[in-house]
């Protein structure tokens, strides 16, 4: 999971305090497991360093922290470029993908053309193992079929999130 | 390469209920092009005007320049035998008939005598790893043994597309792989043309590309850079 995109991501749902974002990214994508307060506000004063977020004002926030941060152009193409590329397949990538899903939902974006871009992605690293498997030796052909499950088992679960975007949808952005 | 057989913009309803919504694909001669899609997404109606077996209520079905959507029956017909393979996925082998009768069938049809028929037939027993079992009937065989029969009957006359509707849906997951071996490596030796229909991607990675059809329409993605 890419802390600085989601936390981008975030900010261009809408501008936040640092207090609010971990709130949300606990809520959305900590699954048990809390982003620190200190990587919150290290990874914002990057982000602002690199020209993707700026100091809007200092407001009264939900926590101790009254800065108030918003995405600039840089920020969003960032945000833009990351949802719309597919992620390399390999397994065990489901957490980025499933934060993508839920950015994407979030901020209105075409959630169901990145699926199909990823399955495109999975297709076609499916496509090099069966050649694989076809070509070599029989160990080669179990590396590649353990690869080849894997990724299908993530092609599953795009199916079955393509197939739920819109209850989906509705209750990320509730 | 050139476009073997395309569908333009392809309507078709099965009564008031709309199963093709406007479905485009072309398909290049020689391509194995997989037809992805969940259950009731259009993906074997496609398939089936393609094969000129259904009849579009609207759009164009294109192959090898002719057009095949304004044929009449008997045209798509003889269209069918002599240029068209199929595999499908249950019963297709007739019963009465021994394994080596079965995969002559679309030659007997075609007119080719009995005699040459036959030993073309035979030559698919060992190419396809079934070395003596030519005299048995479907009941016979496993289902991996009757859908390599099938495969051979869908090949032997040399098609110029193969339509291949879920071809391994039936079989386990090890049999399957090994008629898609057999399949894509006889399509490819050959140059036929195969459009696969599945809903499997370990099946859909044998082809070339792959198209998705949803809501009765189809869906090619961007092909991904090698």
């Amino acid at each position: 999971m890419s802390v600085p995109l989601t936390l981008l991501g975030l900010l261009e749902r809408e501008p936040s305090h640092g207090y609010d974002l971990k709130r949300d990214y606990d809520a959305f994508f900590g699954r048990g497991k809390p982003l620190p307060f200190g990587q919150v506000y290290s990874t914002l004063s990057r982000l602002a360093r690199d020209g993707k977020v700026v100091i809007s004002d200092v407001a009264p926030g939900a926590g101790p922290d009254r800065k108030r941060y918003i995405i600039t152009d840089v920020g969003a193409t960032e945000v833009e470029q990351w949802l719309t590329q597919p992620v390399d397949p390999e397994p065990h990538l489901q957490t980025v993908l499933f934060a993508k899903v839920v950015l994407a939902l979030m901020l209105d974006r075409p959630a169901a053309e990145y699926l199909d871009t990823q399955r495109s992605a999975h297709l076609h690293r499916m496509r090099e193992l069966t050649e694989i498997k076809r070509a070599g030796s029989l160990v080669d052909a179990l590396l590649a079929d353990h690869g080849l499950y894997h990724l299908e088992a993530d092609l599953r679960w795009i199916e079955m999130t393509g197939a739920r975007l819109d209850a989906l949808r509705k209750e990320v952005r509730q | 390469m050139s476009v073997v057989i395309e569908a333009r913009d392809v309507e078709f309803s099965f009564g008031q209920t709309p199963a093709l919504r406007g479905a485009s694909v072309a398909v290049e001669a020689g391509e194995i092009l997989a037809v992805m899609g969940p259950s009731g997404s259009g993906k074997s109606t496609l398939l089936h005007c393609l094969a000129g077996i259904l009849v579009p209520d609207s759009g164009e079905i294109l192959f090898d320049g002719a057009r095949v959507h304004a044929m009449a029956e008997t045209e798509r017909s003889s269209l069918r035998r002599d240029r068209f393979g199929f595999v499908f996925q249950f019963g297709q082998l007739v019963p009465e008939l021994t394994a080596v009768e079965n995969v002559a069938l679309p030659l007997l049809l075609s007119g080719v005598h009995r005699k040459q028929a036959l030993p073309r037939a035979r030559a698919w027993f060992a190419r396809l790893g079934l070395d003596g079992l030519e005299q048995r009937r479907s009941g016979e065989l496993s289902g991996g043994q009757a859908q390599r029969v099938a495969l051979a009957r869908g090949l032997v006359a040399e098609p110029q597309v193969l339509f291949a509707d879920e071809p391994t849906g039936a079989l386990d997951s090890l049999t399957g792989e090994q008629v898609m071996d057999l399949l894509v490596g006889a399509a490819r030796e050959q140059g036929t043309t195969v459009i696969l229909v599945t809903h499997e991607p370990r099946i859909a990675a044998y082809a070339d590309r792959e198209v998705m059809v949803r809501d009765g329409r189809v869906n090619a993605p961007d092909r991904v850079a090698s």
